[in-house]
């Protein structure tokens, strides 16, 4: 890898069965690309919640990967209501998920936390009413 | 455990997995229709028991890389949720044991949860 390869997925806001489908492609990129298993499951899980949150929170958004030979950065965009209280938002179990989406088996209020857990650096940028940018980076270890 | 002890302690029926996948073995077990909860804990080769019945059940798995899930109660997954764990190599069963009594099943006959 000379410099980086970037890998960009569009997630679908519509469509809740199909939801994780760009975390399913990302994990046959980084397996194909033979980074480590227990590196390729965190950032898959961090992923697959981020992409399920813009599913249910902000009716779908993009995803942006940059892979480079240290680290993995995930870009998570969407342009749905914003996160009015980043602090809040970050509590486990605090969700202002619907009980349909509880009903999904989602909605627990782990999905931050868990895409903090997983990863080793996530910042979020929102904007209430305009959307939320979440950057999530893994560093690879030899 | 091997897979194939699971399914008999759980009665259990064989929606999709090879004869050989059956032997496999895993080394812990999560039981939870919360799909986060599921994803908040990690552990190499795991068995997920749930009553939840969608496809996200069978990419949650996936993501985890979770080599069977079981249904409880009954549940049946739909053929998308089926093709998708085949695809995943993961082996699906169903069980009319309820949840508790499931779990205290294969945890009572030495498999553990996660560590916390």
């Amino acid at each position: 890898m000379s410099e980086f390869l970037n890998f960009h997925y569009d997630v679908d806001g519509e469509n809740f069965v199909s939801a994780g489908q760009a975390s399913v492609e990302l994990k046959k990129v980084l397996r194909r690309l033979g980074f480590p298993p227990e590196t390729i499951r965190r950032l898959s899980i961090a992923m697959y919640e981020g992409e399920i949150n813009m599913v249910i929170h902000a009716g779908g958004g993009a995803a942006d990967v940059d892979i480079y030979e240290d680290k993995i950065v995930i870009r998570l965009i969407d342009h749905g209501p914003g996160i009015a209280d980043i602090d809040l938002a970050m509590q486990e179990g605090y969700s202002t998920a619907t009980d349909s989406v509880r009903s999904l088996g989602f909605g627990a209020g782990m999905g931050l936390p868990n895409m903090k857990r997983y990863t080793d650096e996530m910042r979020i940028d929102s904007t209430v009413g305009e959307g939320t940018t979440i950057t999530m980076t893994v560093f690879i270890t030899k | 455990m091997k897979i194939s002890r699971i399914k008999e302690l759980l009665e259990a029926e064989v929606i999709c997995g090879e004869e050989a996948d059956l032997e496999r073995e895993v080394h812990s077990a999560c039981g939870s229709d919360m799909m986060s909860d599921v994803l908040a804990y990690v552990k190499d080769q795991a068995v997920l028991l749930t009553g939840l019945v969608n496809s996200q059940v069978i990419r949650t798995a996936e993501m985890m890389d979770m080599v069977c899930i079981v249904f409880v109660r009954s549940k049946r997954p739909n053929p998308e949720m089926i093709e998708i764990a085949k695809d995943s190599g993961i082996v699906v069963m169903a069980t009319k044991k309820r949840m508790y009594e499931a779990c205290g099943t294969l945890f009572a006959n030495g498999l553990n949860g996660a560590q916390v």
